[in-house]
């Protein structure tokens, strides 16, 4: 068995790694409230985008546009969202998993570009040989939209002149503080958006110039929601992380402590053996 | 009651929601005046200042980066990559913005992508600016 002094000594070591623990649990907390917030105040111009673009695509059956046609797919374009800093669980590891079997099912060297956000991405491809065209690292906790408009814009226009035929958005969708799933959507050519109104609008000057100034700014904008829901759905599995290894460092003292006790314990009744066998000898 | 109301959205957030008499906004082919009773209308806006008068005849200035607008059953919503009421521009990052996006322009070897870059960074700082002096007269 352990000595006494190296049980105390595991013991202080434990619970110095709990107070940083959870210290980063609830930094992690409040931040989520943030990204929660965040991401809330950017659903009033989603939903209104959506529903201007909705209105016109059902109100128009002439207008056609190229991010909305699909094309035979040559290259395909991958935005992985991950996170800048690790110790957030499965969160990289599960997306950037997910795309590694994607592109390794799918794709031979040539046949597909990575835009990557975050240092745990642009390592994770790095060490593995991979190009990664474009990355963005250093983001901070509540992106604003100027901040990303530049890698968003690029990506956007590279479908649009036609360097990939395909656009995938890859990133951790949050469900609920203790559940994130993740996602791997087309984002280009723009599926059907649906329609929630059916008001007639007179368009100025025109249709399709309404359409071709919209339709690249809807793509950002999914590309930027998707951002600021990766970051709350990354908050989110850092605090589970950080809880989860808070309440193992408590085990972990519990037991150690149980395991000092008995080593004290079983010190003192040999010490008093040892003196009353002492004192029988002397009679 | 003769009044629009008016919201205007960026992806960071609300920016304006209240209600007016008049918008005079700019599109890509020239001002637009929008009165309550206006008919249902989309159209893309210009980098520019949008005007909005209140009732007491007063009026906001908000310096938008280009974006919509849609005009529906008295309600005219905007979105605008950014929108910024006069004071809480950043009058030094736009001078900055200004000052760079011109020394880029002196560039001639950039490709036509980036030049169209630089001129549109430079137009909006030059929006920002504007909304200064807007504000004395």
């Amino acid at each position: 068995m352990a000595s006494l002094r190296e049980i105390q000594t595991r013991i202080n070591s434990t619970k110095s790694t709990k107070q940083i623990t959870k210290a980063m649990n609830m930094v992690s907390a409040s931040k989520l409230n943030r990204a929660q917030a965040h991401s809330a105040k950017f659903q009033p111009y989603m939903l209104k985008m959506q529903e201007v673009l909705g209105t016109i695509a059902n109100g128009t059956t002439g207008a056609s546009h190229p991010m909305l046609e699909k094309r035979p797919v040559k290259k395909t374009g991958y935005i992985v969202i991950t996170s800048d800093r690790g110790l957030a669980g499965a969160y990289n590891a599960n997306v950037l998993r997910e795309v590694y079997r994607e592109i390794k099912e799918k794709h031979t060297t040539d046949s597909y570009v990575l835009f990557v956000v975050g240092k745990v991405g642009v390592q994770f491809f790095r060490s593995r040989g991979i190009t990664v065209t474009d990355a963005i690292t250093g983001l901070n906790d509540s992106p604003s939209y100027v901040d990303v408009a530049e890698i968003v814009k690029r990506t956007v226009s590279a479908f649009t002149v036609g360097e990939i035929d395909e656009l995938k958005l890859c990133y951790n969708h949050f469900l609920s503080v203790i559940s994130q799933e993740v996602k791997v959507e087309t984002l280009l050519p723009l599926g059907e958006i649906e329609a929630s109104s059916s008001t007639t609008y007179e368009y100025e000057p025109s249709e399709e110039q309404i359409l071709a100034e919209l339709l690249p700014r809807y793509a950002e904008s999914l590309i930027f929601g998707a951002l600021l829901d990766a970051k709350v759905a990354e908050h989110a599995s850092r605090m589970t992380a950080m809880q989860s290894a808070t309440d193992n460092a408590d085990d972990l003292i519990g037991r150690l402590t149980l395991v000092y006790n008995r080593a004290r314990q079983a010190a003192i009744t040999q010490e008093i053996t040892e003196i009353v066998s002492g004192a029988a000898a002397q009679q | 009651m003769n009044t629009l109301h008016v919201n205007i959205v960026t992806p960071d957030g609300e920016v304006y929601d209240g209600d007016i008499r008049m918008v005079v906004a700019k599109t890509i082919s020239g001002e637009i005046g929008v009165l309550p009773h206006h008919v249902p209308l989309v159209t893309p806006l210009d980098i520019s200042i949008l005007k909005l008068r209140h009732e007491d005849g007063g009026r906001t200035l908000i310096a938008i980066s280009g974006g919509f607008m849609e005009v529906r059953q008295d309600t005219v919503t905007v979105l605008a990559e950014t929108a910024e009421q006069a004071d809480k521009v950043d009058y030094d990052r736009a001078a900055a913005a200004k000052v760079r996006a011109e020394r880029r322009l002196q560039d001639t070897k950039l490709s036509e992508l980036e030049f169209k870059r630089a001129e549109l960074s430079l137009k909006r700082a030059i929006n920002r600016l504007s909304l200064k002096d807007y504000g004395r007269d």
